[in-house]
């Protein structure tokens, strides 16, 4: 289980050479992205109109924060990643278009997008669900809101990060997908677990 | 005295104590998980669960972004007063705790699609009414999440089946559910009664300490099977692979229609969040799962 930490720009060169149950920590620009700002990044790129940031080698969490503002200045007070099945609706087109190098969340994705990462460069990094508070703490500015219409939880934050992990390469560049060999394994235990149990399938 | 704004001050206050600090007996689980794991990737999960638990108590804020729905349980002793002020006082904490802890809001109108803000609303917060013998009002606060609510699930098994059909559903149930209730969960199961019943103990079942087992000793056995099982699947903390799937399984049970047998899971991820307290009639607080600073 090696560890990386990594600096943003990420290069396409730097994230080919993790694998899966590597250990990673991000430092530098992160922006968030749930459903909403997915869709809308897409449909800015396909009508050729320019997105708030430029993503080449930055991080994109699937998380909906807490966001406290105090004296015009916004603070994260919880960040916790959102489910990332959602995003398998964009994350391969995603990654295409804007180069983002790691996508960040919990419960992994699914074959398109691993497809994807392995075509376009970038990796998954697993963040434990519910962790919120640990994710607020790496949080150490919040640069911008773009998007703010779409609610709190949709907006496009722009984060500066500091050792922001640890994230576990659940999707590697290389075809890998940690979080559906974890599921094979399990599936092939139910036989097992029923015969301990003293069930007879039917 | 005015008992009515004892419970409301008593409320927020275990909603704070929940959403910002586990009881002993999860954090004990965790840190147990956390020294026995031994994938390493699942030590990982187990280590930043605990460190974001620490930071928590310590910052004084929710452990998770999801705060969850709001739930209430109520042990209302007969004999007390004020009892047709508790519904109200629950809602104005419920509404004081979202700006004050803070809660996400997390209530939406099925109809209206809309989010009321405060995480009240229709049947919110939920009220769990008991009447007790006895003046003294036992309040429990018990937020939520909606990853793992998500997978709970309900079977209306053949009688036939009995405890192996039991068994075999919440097998699959933790199969099924994998990494989305955010492993390492505890399993509320309830058996009998008739589908709402179970459901109900189900989900009751989750505010017993996961270190006392059932007082039946059969029915403990029970629970040490199911937990065991359950870590046999390998899926680990958040689903990353690693021996704890579940800390702890808690069965409880009702009797049965002969041709009924439902059985109902009720998941609970990692962030277990309960609070309890007991009102005497003189308006004096004892607080039960939490040492107040």
């Amino acid at each position: 289980m090696a560890v990386h930490k990594l600096k943003t720009p990420i290069s396409e060169e730097e994230v080919r050479k993790l694998k899966v149950n590597d250990v990673i920590y991000v430092t530098g620009t992160m922006i968030t992205a749930r459903d909403s700002a997915h869709k809308r990044a897409l449909d800015f790129f396909k009508e050729g109109k320019e997105i708030p940031i430029d993503l080449q080698g930055l991080a994109v969490f699937h998380c909906g924060p807490i966001v406290r503002k105090e004296d015009d200045k916004w603070t994260v007070v919880a960040a916790g990643p959102t489910t990332s099945t959602r995003m398998d609706l964009f994350e391969d087109e995603f990654i295409k278009a804007f180069k983002v190098r790691v996508v960040i969340g919990k419960g992994g994705m699914g074959k398109r997008t691993t497809e994807g990462m392995k075509k376009y460069g970038a990796v998954y990094g697993a963040f434990t669900g519910g962790a919120a508070v640990l994710a607020a703490k790496a949080i150490k500015n919040v640069r911008s809101v773009e998007w703010f219409d779409l609610g709190m939880p949709e907006a496009l934050w722009i984060l500066d990060v500091e050792d922001f992990g640890p994230l576990i390469v659940a999707i590697d560049a290389n075809g890998n997908n940690l979080f559906e060999e974890v599921q094979k394994k399990t599936e092939e235990t139910r036989p097992r677990i029923y015969e301990k149990l003293g069930i007879t399938a039917e | 005295m005015d008992i009515g704004s004892v419970v409301e001050n008593v409320a927020v206050e275990l909603l704070r104590q929940a959403v910002t600090k586990l009881p002993r007996d999860v954090k004990e689980a965790l840190q147990r998980a956390h020294r026995e794991e031994e994938s390493d990737v699942g030590k990982t999960q187990l280590e930043a669960i605990l460190n974001n638990v620490e930071l928590a108590e310590k910052t004084d804020t929710p452990m998770c972004q999801d705060t969850g729905v709001i739930i209430f349980y109520v042990k209302a002793g007969a004999q007390a007063k004020g009892l047709d002020k508790i519904e109200e006082s629950l809602r104005n904490a419920t509404k004081r705790a979202t700006i004050k802890v803070p809660l996400r809001p997390n209530s939406v109108g099925i109809f209206t699609r809309k989010n009321t803000g405060d995480n009240t609303g229709r049947y919110v917060p939920y009220i769990n009414w008991e009447i007790v013998p006895g003046e003294n009002i036992e309040l429990t606060a018990f937020p939520k999440g909606g990853g793992s609510e998500n997978v709970c699930a309900l079977g209306m098994i053949r009688p036939g089946e009995g405890l192996n059909g039991l068994k075999k559903f919440v097998v699959d149930t933790v199969l099924n559910a994998g990494a989305k209730p955010c492993p390492p969960n505890i399993l509320g199961v309830g058996v009998g009664g008739g589908a709402d019943i179970a459901m109900k103990i189900a989900k009751a079942a989750l505010l017993r300490p996961i270190d006392q087992p059932n007082p039946d000793p059969e029915i403990a056995k029970l629970e040490r099977e199911l937990c065991e099982a359950a870590n046999m699947t390998g899926i680990g903390p958040m689903g990353l692979g690693g021996k704890f799937t579940v800390l702890g399984v808690n069965v409880d049970h009702a009797n049965r229609h002969p041709a009924s047998y439902p059985v109902a899971v009720a998941v609970q991820c990692w962030a277990a969040r309960r609070a309890s307290a007991r009102i005497h009639p003189n308006g004096t607080v004892e607080y039960l799962t939490h040492k107040v600073v």
